[in-house]
């Protein structure tokens, strides 16, 4: 056990917990954060994407005692301008099904458009590309990204 | 066009089902629907009653507060489909509800919530729109009436000169003189009116909801993190369950080293645990990540001798060889010996490989589940609530209605947690009875999901069609090799005739294609791999034969492919008809003026009482399809909400393209299935899926069919129609590894 | 008390390469000390090839070529097969792209808990230094000298620079401190030790970077 002291949402939060738990079962078994999303353990889905010091990482693979940044989660996200307007676009094109990804799907969109705010399809294809997505709503996360991209202008 | 449901007021619900009405303890109005109690029913004949002390098994539908919130509750699991809208817009429509005040709650398990046809609590067979439709509808209208009486007995009116709009019931008189309420302010007056008998349903003209794009009510919840998921569930003391399952299914714990992973900081106990079939060892933490570090520590030893050992390229051989032999007749039309007299000139022989498939839903199977002794608490993410609290009760010694079992939000299923035997759930009730008072919820990590079984299963069909003159199919010998989904359970005698498994043959005996000579038949072999069905069933595999057969064909004849399947399409089959016009017209004109190297590939599929046809352009980028476009029709009767079902069309025609995927199969050599994770068994990721989906729905008041599963069958043969045609070849062996 | 162990374990397997290498200097005479003067130039160059023979199969071995690839995407795994989840090279520093970068899983350090590889600055190699096809396969030994030794194509490094780069650069270091795999096990090391890696490349670049003649 070793304590770490992570900015959370822009909040210092202090963990006891062994340094190889990954950070995604931090976010949701100590500090009781659970719209980051286990869904394959192996940074195959995105499920679990956050973004720490900006970078959208696979929390599900990056134990806590390599995290050397500022996280900000789903839950947080909403407070950024670029965050905002996706979780929106999300809503506006009823994009989800069971939802369940779409924690990490938000995730990544926003890095997504924070580096390439007019992202072409094949930008869009590969930022999003390591993202599943098993009610399979493509066509609609394509949708709400593009949405997302004109309001941001 | 004439609505062919009941817009009469000539429908009750169930015979033996009354509606009660109540006040609820928070005031208001509460609707409930009374199962097999008809000394207490109010329907019709009733006294104003205070609410049940006993607060499980819950029976409430509609929950009128004062105010003018109203819960409506969905009697069925969420995972994506859409219900928690639809089935509230339908009840809210009939009773002129304001939608910005509708709640929706997934009802836990009860009598009440079952489903009305199939008699379980469930989701499946893309029953949910198609069978409480009309349920839903009278609820609603009955719980109008009351409001609308409670109004006419405050303004001593008759009911009829009232009206309701947006929660608003209106007494008669101009806009300036007549007098309004809220259903707010009338739910407590309405509790105590009688439950109508009958009530007016309303003509799909009237409809203010049904037919018009909503946007669902969980959308906000699953964008901002704050939706929670059966996994997400975090209870005080809550512990948290893993189990080694034996590497080849059926194996049995013979010894287990676990003093490493017992001496874990944060581990509370390692026991040998007995599975459906074999045994396996829990471990049960405080935390996951202990657990599942725990887990990886264990050394065991297994036993397995005596369970046989699956493997995929030996099963390949068998079944080619069993598809060689007629099986259990499902289907005998026409004249036996059609297929002699035609040469071999004019004859096709095709044999067709599926593998097995996982579901793999992004949220990792889970159950939480509390014992109390006398009693239990069950939280699941379940697609069968009634099998599944029988099996917890089962198990902890208890009756089912001792099980208060709450549905949670599931992140996706198609079929898995619709499991007969309830192994995950049994598995987590077998641990909570050690930890008597202590909740423990049982994760199956993503490893365990693709490795645990419970597969589309693996399938070889051999198809023997002999030609007539006129191009069309004369004669067709068909015979599939598959396992059983029900065999040795209770679903077997309704769903295995002769000998054959209906869920194997559908989409071939049932075809809508008129052909004069028709043998189909069927062998289900006995595989020590656990099988399921997995979203539109037995069409995952029929519809791609058939479809792509008809293609072959409609080649051979020179045909049009959109004019062959006419030509051969029965007369009556007017749902397919009306699609394969709908989307010739929607396609016309992309599919008129392709891009080099691209091709069209057409399809067309009726199951679950949906017509869909498909027509996608494709071409080949870095040795796979690229599917640039699909575009869709569909023939599913009234459509309640046309948002939900292009949503559904959209996710449902790419979650169809696992079956193309280059690792789309799971396969098992000497008992030991190959792939773990998603890196081996890799479904459509957004690269994979259609760029573009247009969905296009035939105008009907026709009763509403499902549309969750009818999507999935029509997508892979349409690309690989297209395929064919770019490359001259035909793609017989999924999945699809090399074009 | 685990950490004292493996400290002691690395300790110890240092003491074994060292010994190992000075055995095979011994044995061998490609790893004697250089007496320039006394060897004709075809001898040295003789040795020098010999020396990046040796250097070339540690370059191909999976722990550096999957990383070298010719295409878009970098491989995992000793089968070298395509990395997972669609991950791409992304733009000329080889880092993948927004939302999917190298960073996003790939650490300063291997997380041997989750079987992610890590080290300083994770990226692919440029394309410049392709050291396979566009099939996934390796090149041969006087095309991958040829893009090592080309100063237009290797960030202009010399041979002195090509040393100090084997001896000491991070992402080389990795190669022989590759962490584990997700089920637990340690991941193949390149055919030589470090120490050796070090070793043949001082006989190459002293001999002034050979290179085979390619067909």
């Amino acid at each position: 056990m070793a304590t770490y002291r992570l900015t959370v949402n822009g909040q210092r939060k202090e963990v006891d917990v062994d340094p190889s738990t990954p950070l995604l079962w931090v976010l949701r078994e100590e500090l009781k954060m659970t719209g980051t999303k286990y869904g394959c353990g192996i940074s195959a889905c995105g499920a679990c994407t956050v973004h720490v010091a900006g970078v959208a990482t696979r929390s599900c693979v990056v134990p806590v005692s390599l995290i050397g940044g500022p996280i900000v989660t789903i839950e947080g996200i909403g407070t950024d301008p670029v965050g905002r307007v996706v979780q929106d676009a999300w809503v506006e094109k009823d994009v989800v099904q069971c939802g369940y990804c779409q924690s990490g799907q938000i995730m990544s969109a926003v890095a997504l458009l924070k580096a390439t705010p007019k992202p072409t399809d094949t930008n869009i294809e590969e930022s999003m590309g390591g993202n599943l997505c098993r009610c399979a709503v493509y066509v609609r996360i394509r949708e709400a990204i593009k949405s997302a991209s004109q309001q941001l202008k | 066009m004439q609505a062919a449901f009941k817009t009469d007021d000539d429908v009750n619900l169930n015979r033996r089902s009354f509606l009660r009405v109540s006040t609820a303890a928070a005031g208001g109005l509460l609707i409930s629907l009374f199962l097999d109690l008809p000394a207490l029913a109010q329907e019709g004949n009733q006294a104003p009653q205070t609410p049940p002390a006993k607060v499980y098994p819950p029976d409430a539908f509609v929950h009128i507060k004062p105010d003018g919130t109203i819960l409506i509750t969905v009697n069925r699991l969420e995972f994506g489909q859409g219900v928690q809208t639809s089935l509230p817009m339908i009840l809210a429509d009939e009773m002129d509800a304001d939608w910005s005040q509708v709640v929706a709650e997934l009802a836990p398990a009860a009598d009440v919530y079952k489903d009305p046809v199939f008699g379980i609590q469930m989701v499946g067979g893309s029953g949910s729109i198609a069978h409480s439709f009309q349920q839903y509808r009278e609820l609603g209208a009955k719980t109008r009436a009351m409001l609308i009486a409670a109004a006419a007995d405050r303004w001593q009116v008759t009911p009829d000169q009232c009206r309701t709009e947006n929660s608003v019931v209106y007494g008669p008189g101009t806009q300036s003189t007549r007098r309004s309420a809220r259903y707010g302010e009338l739910a407590s007056d309405a509790a105590r009116k009688p439950v109508p008998e009958k009530a007016r349903l309303k003509n799909p003209s009237e409809f203010r909801l049904i037919g018009k794009r909503v946007r669902r009510l969980d959308s906000r919840a699953k964008c901002d993190g704050s939706q929670k998921f059966g996994l997400d569930l975090d209870l005080p003391g809550m512990k948290v369950a893993l189990i080694a399952h034996p590497p080849v299914f059926g194996g049995r714990v013979k010894s287990v080293t676990d003093n490493e992973a017992r001496n874990m900081e944060g581990v509370r106990d390692v026991f040998e645990i007995p599975l459906v079939k074999g045994s396996g060892v829990a471990v049960v933490a405080d935390r996951f990540w202990t657990a599942k570090q725990a887990r990886d520590r264990l050394k065991i030893d297994w036993d397995l001798s005596g369970v046989e050992y699956a493997d995929s390229s030996q099963l390949r051989t068998r079944y080619k060889e069993l598809a060689r032999t007629t099986g259990n007749v499902a289907v005998a039309r026409g004249n036996d010996k059609a297929m002699a007299a035609i040469t071999p000139a004019n004859k096709i022989a095709a044999e067709y490989e599926f593998p097995y498939l996982a579901h793999t839903p992004m949220e990792p199977l889970n159950a939480t589940i509390r014992f109390d002794g006398d009693a239990a608490e069950a939280w699941v993410p379940s697609q069968f609530q009634t099998m599944d609290q029988m099996v917890i009760a089962q198990v902890l010694g208890l009756k089912p209605e001792q099980v208060t079992f709450h549905t949670e939000f599931a992140g996706g299923g198609f079929g898995r947690r619709a499991v007969i035997d309830s192994h995950v759930p049994r598995e987590a009730a077998v641990i909570a009875k050690r930890f008597r008072g202590t909740p423990v919820k049982l994760v199956w990590t993503r490893e365990d999901d693709v490795q645990g079984g419970y597969y589309r299963p693996m399938h070889a069909h051999r198809v023997e069609i002999g030609i007539g003159p006129d191009g069309l199919p004369a004669a067709w010998r068909h015979v599939i090799v598959g396992q059983s989904l029900v065999v040795g359970t209770p679903f077997a005698a309704m769903m295995i005739k002769n000998g054959v498994d209906g869920t194997t043959v559908e989409g071939v005996e049932d075809t809508s294609y008129n052909i004069p000579n028709f043998h189909v038949s069927a062998h289900h072999p006995t595989v020590n791999v656990p099988v399921l069905w997995w979203r539109s069933v037995g069409n995952t595999h029929t519809a791609f034969v058939m479809e792509t057969l008809i293609d072959e064909l409609a080649t051979r004849a020179k045909i049009d492919a959109i004019a062959y399947r006419r030509k051969l399409l029965k007369p009556d089959a007017k749902k397919l008809r009306s699609v394969l016009d709908l989307m010739d017209e929607k396609s016309a004109a992309w599919r008129n003026k392709l891009p080099k190297g691209h091709a069209v590939g057409i399809s067309c599929h009726q199951c679950f009482g949906t017509a869909v046809a498909c027509a996608v352009d494709v071409s080949i980028e870095n040795k796979r399809p690229k599917i640039h476009r699909a575009t869709i029709a569909v023939a599913c009767g009234l459509a309640v909400n046309p948002l939900t079902i292009e949503s559904q069309f959209q996710g449902g025609i790419a979650f169809g393209v696992t079956q193309l995927m280059a690792k789309g199969a799971i396969t098992l050599k000497d008992g030991r299935v190959e792939q773990r994770n998603f890196d081996g068994y890799t479904p459509p990721y957004i690269v994979d899926a259609p760029v573009m989906v247009d969905v296009h729905i035939v105008p009907s008041t026709d009763t509403p069919t499902g549309c969750g599963e009818p999507p999935v069958p029509v997508i892979s043969p349409a690309v690989v129609n297209a395929l064919a045609k770019l490359t001259g070849k035909r793609y017989r062996s999924l999945p699809l590894m090399t074009i | 008390m685990l950490a004292t162990h493996r400290l002691l374990l690395r300790v110890f397997v240092f003491m074994l390469v060292v010994l190992a290498t000075g055995m095979a200097m011994s044995t061998h005479g490609t790893f004697k000390t250089w007496k320039r003067e006394t060897l004709s130039s075809e001898a040295r160059r003789a040795d020098g090839l010999a020396g990046w023979e040796q250097v070339y199969s540690v370059l191909i071995s999976p722990r550096c070529i999957n990383c070298h690839t010719a295409t878009n995407y970098p491989q995992q795994g000793d089968d070298r097969h395509r990395h997972f989840a669609n991950v791409i090279r992304g733009g000329p520093e080889g880092k993948g792209v927004p939302a999917l970068n190298c960073v996003s899983c790939h650490q300063e350090a291997n997380a041997d808990s989750t079987g992610v590889p890590g080290g300083p600055n994770w990226h692919l190699a440029p394309l410049s230094m392709r050291w396979q096809d566009l099939n996934d396969q390796p090149l041969s030994s006087g095309a991958v000298c040829g893009a090592v030794t080309d100063r237009s194509r290797n960030e202009n490094m010399d041979g002195r620079a090509l040393l100090k780069h084997h001896e000491e650069a991070e992402l080389v270091l990795w190669a022989w401190n590759p962490g584990r795999r997700p089920d637990g096990t340690s991941r193949t090391l390149p055919p030589l030790t470090h120490a050796e890696f070090v070793a043949a490349t001082r006989t190459w670049v002293e001999a002034g970077t050979p290179c085979p003649r390619t067909k």
